[in-house]
């Protein structure tokens, strides 16, 4: 990989054995494939429900509108809202830690 | 600039006088030439060949040419959804709702459901480590020369199908819309396409995305308005309404009443899209997990600075796929309810004039007359060109930037002369397009699409994530396991009825569902660790033992390449 910047292979020790580095990278992998299992499994489980049951998704639940139109909505809005949980967290909680740690082993 | 502006003045002059040619010749009588479309299109074309000219002046560097030189998260969220959200999705989708109701919403959640994926796994790791192409990231720690080969031919191949199914939608499309000859209309796309692509580079690119994005998102809001409007502003009603609607066209049919109501019904429902419970799952799977193997989409963050404008990026590019699908699900409806007994917009069969895909054009006329119709036809042919640009960009990427560049001048190319080839390139996608496009056009490429999201699904997806995440791949492993995978998927395609059936005129299909994605990626995520696990080279000894600072490089955006940086 040709790179621009020299690699600072001390720095890059530093925050390697960093015990905030180990923390950081547990905790936000740990999270990742959270939130990716949730929506690997609500997505089987949504198309599965088309598959295996229509009759329960055809089941008015007010006037018109059917089971299977409000659990498309939820999909729909689920999908939006699982990343904004994501991103909140990311934005507030792992960048945080992040400077943290580079303020500490120094910029 | 100037040749730039000859090229302009050429392309509109031949849309002028061919569509004039078609007014007199009165050939194309059932879709007249649309005026006001054209005039639109024409509107939309200056203003980005305006922009394509701006941009070509500050395209200088290799970086420019496929960067653009940075844009902020908000921006490249809507250039993402500009980039994928297609004319096939907007008509596609729609026309499904209007015949079968709920149906369309299951696709549409498909193509939506991919983005959580890559966001938790893939971007900030991608943005952080590469710097044009996915295949930067792919092959960060392995040898350039077998990953790069491997995800340069898996760009190639996805882009290949993806821009047929696109070039063929787009020319049939213009055909209706405008009254234009098909071989017209395809020249126009793939030479526009070209323009944008090779002066103004990523920077045109991204931008003809975002105005084609807000474009797109303001013309359906419109149309939803319209359609609330008619009915009061109440779903509830829209629904009750379609149903009705639905179950005199049954009654129509000669159905009895009980049976008619059903019918009615029904489109509140999961209908026939969904047959077998594996291939639902296998097509689910397929839509998700190419998503976040899609070259042309994964190009795109290398345009924001770091990994927080990356993901901001994903949040927003969701909220507006997922605002513009809900937007979809109404139309349909809509279409249902203000279309269904016009016998300007339907035939005595029910059929939808113009074709299958025309049922959102309708609409629009239906609720703002000839002009509003223009402003949406003109919005369809702005998608489809956005589309083909940023897909061309990605390709032309991968053979300048992988092959050219990073294999066979083992990353020592002179930059301008990787600039050269990358324009190259760009002019023989271009013709490549325009003749796939003609080659094509009476073949049915309604499944390259998803075959195109299968073979990222199969590919370049799990030599991603498995490159990213794991410790033990090797070059090995991630160059011939995604090849398998990529083998795998295309394979097993061409067994499915699909093909074997409808193409080869087999009697029976040797693999029986629809889509291969639930076989192909578990087998190139088992062929990658395999071959890895089985790796006793050197090689394999080094590739394993750049993990970490691979790794570490990944997660704090260290040595981060900055887009605008020359």
């Amino acid at each position: 990989m040709q790179s621009p910047d020299a690699p600072d292979t001390q720095r890059e020790a530093r925050i390697a054995a960093d015990p905030l580095y180990t923390a950081l990278v547990r905790d936000r992998q740990r999270f990742s494939w959270a939130l990716t299992a949730v929506t690997v499994i609500v997505y089987s489980a949504f198309i599965s429900l088309i598959a295996f049951d229509k009759p329960f998704m055809a089941r008015p639940l007010f006037g018109t509108i059917t089971i299977a139109v409000v659990l498309g909505a939820a999909m729909l809005v689920g999908t939006i809202a699982i990343c904004a949980v994501y991103v909140r967290r990311a934005n507030t909680d792992y960048d945080a830690r992040l400077a943290a740690l580079l303020d500490k082993v120094g910029r | 600039m100037r040749s730039l502006g000859r090229a302009a003045a050429l392309i509109l002059l031949l849309g002028w006088a061919t569509g004039a040619d078609a007014a007199i010749g009165g050939a194309v009588a059932r879709q007249p030439t649309n005026w006001t479309a054209i005039a639109m299109f024409a509107g939309f074309v200056l203003l980005t060949l305006w922009i394509t000219g701006a941009a070509a002046r500050r395209t200088r560097s290799v970086s420019d040419f496929y960067t653009g030189g940075g844009i902020t998260g908000f921006q490249n969220g809507l250039a993402m959804a500009g980039d994928y959200c297609s004319a096939a999705s907007f008509l596609g989708i729609t026309s499904q709702i209007f015949n079968d109701g709920y149906d369309g919403l299951i696709y549409a959640i498909g193509f939506l459901v991919g983005w959580p994926i890559v966001l938790f796994l893939i971007a900030e790791k991608l943005r952080n480590l590469g710097r044009f192409t996915f295949a930067d990231v792919a092959s960060y720690r392995f040898l350039q020369g077998p990953v790069r080969s491997f995800s340069a031919a898996s760009t190639l191949f996805v882009v290949a199908f993806y821009l047929i199914a696109q070039m063929v939608g787009a020319g049939q499309l213009i055909q209706l819309l405008f009254g234009l000859p098909y071989l017209v209309a395809i020249t126009v796309v793939g030479g526009l396409m070209m323009v944008y692509v090779l002066f103004g580079g990523m920077r045109a690119t991204s931008w003809v995305q975002i105005i084609k994005a807000v474009l797109l998102l303001l013309g359906a809001t419109f149309l939803v308005l319209g359609v609330l409007a008619h009915v009061g502003f109440s779903l509830e009603a829209l629904f009750a309404r379609a149903v009705a609607v639905k179950t005199q066209v049954a009654l129509g049919t000669g159905l009895d009443p009980a049976e008619a109501a059903a019918r009615g019904r029904a489109i509140m429902g999961p209908g026939g899209f969904i047959k077998d419970p594996v291939s639902a799952l296998s097509f689910g799977f397929a839509l998700m997990l190419g998503t976040a193997g899609l070259p042309h989409i994964l190009m795109r963050f290398f345009t924001v600075p770091d990994a927080r404008e990356a993901r901001k990026s994903i949040l927003w590019a969701t909220t507006w796929i997922g605002y513009f699908y809900a937007l979809t699900f109404i139309l349909g409806f809509g279409a249902i309810v203000m279309i269904s007994f016009n016998p300007a917009y339907v035939d005595a069969s029910g059929a939808i004039r113009g074709g299958n895909n025309m049922a959102v054009m309708h609409l629009a006329h239906a609720i703002g007359g000839n002009l509003f119709l223009g402003f949406i036809s003109a919005v369809a042919f702005a998608t489809i060109l956005a589309v083909v640009a940023g897909l061309t960009l990605s390709a032309a990427s991968a053979i300048s930037h992988d092959v050219y560049a990073s294999v066979l001048h083992k990353g020592a190319a002179d930059p301008a002369r990787e600039l050269r080839v990358s324009r190259i390139t760009t002019i023989l996608l271009g013709i490549a397009a325009i003749v796939l496009g003609i080659v094509f056009e009476k073949q049915n490429v309604a499944f390259m699409v998803s075959l195109a999201f299968a073979l990222a699904a199969s590919g370049n997806f799990p030599v991603l994530v498995l490159s990213l995440l794991w410790s033990g791949c090797t070059t090995r492993g991630a160059a011939w396991g995604g090849t398998i995978g990529l083998v795998t998927a295309l394979g097993l395609t061409i067994l499915s009825p699909v093909i074997w059936v409808a193409v080869f005129g087999f009697e029976r299909a040797v693999f029986p569902y629809s889509s291969p994605a639930l076989f192909s990626v578990p087998i190139a995520f088992a062929a990658i660790w395999l071959l890895s696990v089985l790796d006793r080279s050197p090689r394999a000894a080094v590739d394993r033992a750049g993990y970490p600072a691979q790794r570490l490089r990944s997660e704090t955006g260290l040595g981060v390449h900055d887009p605008a940086a020359h």
